[in-house]
């Protein structure tokens, strides 16, 4: 994984709770056997105003000029402003893969689905929960100031508006450490590999029916 | 000291280590695969040069591409036969046992596993899919998993995890005759949300769980991640206990025996401390009908839609206003005034022998309407399809005029070849009616299996209870 440095981005507002992870990325684009290319497929119901196919090349398909992520002024988003529930549904890694591949490089929301939330810090994609009040207000400035930008300082956990305000948010001290230094989860756990062969072995002998059954 | 939760004890049982951090590392016992979020984790193996840690702690059918109609053929969509076949070439590659499309035994993952024993009382048990809460439903902890940690558990067997809190959810009393467990999930998810759960392990407990099957438990447990939480539980019970007997993967003599006498102890002690506990009397649940797009926008088939004006929350409010837009439908209307274009029985929430039995009871000496362009039945796996057409129910089906088919996700989400057309409205007895899940543009309303094979015989939605009255 690259390592997530502090980075000055445009703001997309997604005006609309529950994003689901069906419309993050259709079941359709789940059929392939890859982690990229999800891009031009990302809330590819919203954003065309066909039905999308795999493999098809999305730049000939009409386009939902309302969208917003098809409006000019968000061109090159890499922060998505959105409301509470965000990535609600199934455990598809496709859903931040979609946003990675599109841009994106964080998600701020008031609340988020747990195994969405879970899955994006394992693709490099930082979600930042803030309260209600805070993101109705960037809600507001977005809507107000075209080019609206926020800067994401992960290390110091805070986003920093154009006007110079810091907003803190929290962020789990693993997540944070592994982001930062661009560690994979596997070659940490493998460092533990003495631990988990002890605890197997006594639950072999505890619980003898929870081994070799299926072979 | 307070005594412990289902949820503490298996989390106590599963801890190799925790971490000064907070996380901890959970062993797994058990990891369920299908094609759509494996093939990119075992590619990450074959790159890092990593094997599975233990191949016997996996079991692989694939489900959500394959094709319900005759299967003789090759599958003829390109993407989905290739993704299945980068299933079968894996598992054949790493040494997973896999029920392949054509063994008796392939179904769906969270219907084959149980039907197994390969999900038991006291086992981790994740899967890279979201509805793998339906296991928690035998005293165990089970959730769903990115592709990136099907990944990291294949390598290692444990996954980093922080406990969550606790919630219980007692449903009490009795439900009315006519009344199932998807009426009682969908009733809960009615009254807490679909992020009511989030953060939350959550266990279902009171008499009316207590009195269902466990094809019932699983049902509400399944539906878990649709109230937000990922991992539901119900604690073990003698029911519990039967339904592994004689299973293939369940533990056999005096393994048998000590077993049990572990699988006793899997219940919360009277005096454990739950961060949340709701409340819901059986006796008030009616046969319910979802009519948005989100699983919480459920109505009793009796009620009235709701009107988005009297919604307090704006952002709830408008969320309301969105799905009646979609749905082609108006506050004030009632269920009953709507056709479902399609009737799909199926899915791991309700495609079970008891399932199909409850559809049957309902469809018998029945026919589809002609207003309705297509019902059909799709059975969990290969072996509750044998049990049916055993117990007849396929003729029952065949004559009411339902389509019976090969077991598979199918219409559930719609990655094979069954699908809604744009618009059409379908009672189906799946988990999600989020936009487009059923087909671009489709419309799902979530229903039993006999409310929905209710809706089948009658042309539109309607009580149940009206049509199994003497
Ligand atoms: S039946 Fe539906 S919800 Fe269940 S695993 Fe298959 S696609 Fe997912």
């Amino acid at each position: 994984m690259e390592k997530y440095t502090q980075f000055t981005g445009i703001v997309a507002p997604l005006d609309r709770a529950n994003v689901d992870t069906d419309l993050i990325i259709p079941k359709q684009f789940l059929k392939s056997i890859k982690r990229t290319g999800f891009g031009p497929n990302l809330f590819d119901e919203l954003r065309y105003l066909d039905e999308g196919q795999p493999g098809q090349d999305s730049s000939q398909r009409p386009l939902n000029k309302e969208f917003v992520l098809n409006l000019p002024r968000y061109k090159g988003a890499q922060i998505l402003l959105a409301r509470r529930n965000f990535g609600c549904g199934s455990s598809r890694e496709h859903a931040p893969w979609a946003l990675t591949d599109f841009g994106f490089r964080t998600v701020i929301a008031p609340s988020f689905a747990d195994i969405f939330f879970n899955n994006s810090f394992k693709n490099g994609l930082l979600p930042i929960v803030l309260s209600e009040e805070i993101v109705d207000q960037l809600f507001n400035e977005v809507a107000a100031n075209e080019g609206y930008k926020l800067t994401v300082d992960l290390a110091n956990q805070q986003i920093v508006k154009p006007d110079g305000e810091k907003i803190p948010f929290e962020v789990d001290e693993f997540r944070k450490h592994c982001l930062i230094n661009g560690l994979d989860d596997i070659g940490l756990t493998l460092q533990d590999a003495d631990a988990i062969k002890i605890y197997e072995s006594k639950r072999r002998q505890e619980s003898p029916w929870l081994f070799d059954a299926i072979k | 000291m307070a005594g412990k939760t289902l949820y503490d004890k298996l989390w106590d049982a599963h801890l190799v280590k925790q971490r000064d951090d907070g996380t901890a590392l959970l062993y797994i016992d058990r990891h369920l695969l299908h094609e759509v979020t494996s093939p990119q984790a075992f590619e990450g193996l074959r790159f890092a040069g990593r094997k599975p840690w233990r191949l016997d702690a996996n079991l692989a059918t694939p489900d959500h591409n394959v094709p319900t109609t005759d299967r003789s053929g090759p599958i003829e969509d390109e993407v989905s036969r290739i993704q299945v076949q980068t299933l079968d070439d894996n598992c054949d590659e790493f040494g997973i046992v896999e029920f392949k499309m054509h063994d008796l035994r392939q179904g769906i993952v969270h219907v084959v596993g149980p039907e197994q024993g390969a999900t038991l009382p006291g086992m981790t048990i994740v899967c890279g899919d979201s509805h793998t809460a339906t296991h928690g439903a035998f005293g165990a902890l089970a959730h769903g998993i990115g592709t990136s940690e099907v990944e990291h558990v294949l390598a290692t067997q444990c996954l980093i995890q922080k406990k969550m809190k606790a919630m219980l959810i007692k449903v009490n009393g009795k439900l009315g005759a006519g009344v199932t467990a998807k009426d009682v999930v969908l009733a809960i998810i009615a009254k807490i949300g679909t992020a009511g759960g989030t953060g939350y392990a959550i266990e279902f407990a009171g008499d009316v769980i207590s009195s269902l099957s466990m094809e019932g438990r699983m049902t509400i447990c399944n539906m878990a991640i649709e109230a937000g939480a990922r991992a539901g539980m119900v604690g073990v019970d003698d029911k519990t206990i039967a339904y592994f007997e004689g299973r293939p993967y369940a533990p056999k003599g005096a393994n048998w025996d000590k077993a049990v006498q572990y699988w006793k102890t899997l219940h919360s002690d009277t005096d454990a401390k739950f961060d949340a506990v709701v409340e819901l009397n059986g006796a008030d649940i009616e046969p319910q009908v979802s009519w948005g797009t989100s699983p919480e926008m459920v109505v009793a088939i009796h009620e009235t839609l709701p009107d988005p004006a009297a919604e307090k929350d704006p952002v709830k409010a408008e969320g309301m206003v969105r799905a009646y837009q979609y749905m082609g439908l108006k506050p004030g209307m009632k269920m009953s005034d709507v056709v479902p274009d399609r009737v799909f029985i199926g899915s791991c929430t309700n495609s079970r022998i008891e399932d199909l039995r409850a559809a049957a009871a309902v469809a018998k000496g029945r026919k589809v309407s002609s207003k309705v362009k297509q019902a059909m039945v799709v059975p969990g796996s290969g072996l509750v399809k044998q049990q049916a057409e055993a117990e007849g129910l396929h003729k029952i089906f065949i004559e009411a005029g339902f389509e019976w088919r090969e077991p598979g996700c199918s219409m559930c989400l719609a990655m094979n070849a069954d699908r809604l057309g744009d618009g059409e409205h379908c009672a189906s007895t799946s988990n999600r009616n989020f936009e487009g899940r059923q087909g671009y543009g489709g419309r799902t309303h979530l229903v039993s299996p006999a409310m929905a094979a209710a809706a089948a015989v009658s042309g539109h939605f309607v009580d149940v209870r009206s049509l199994q009255e003497v």
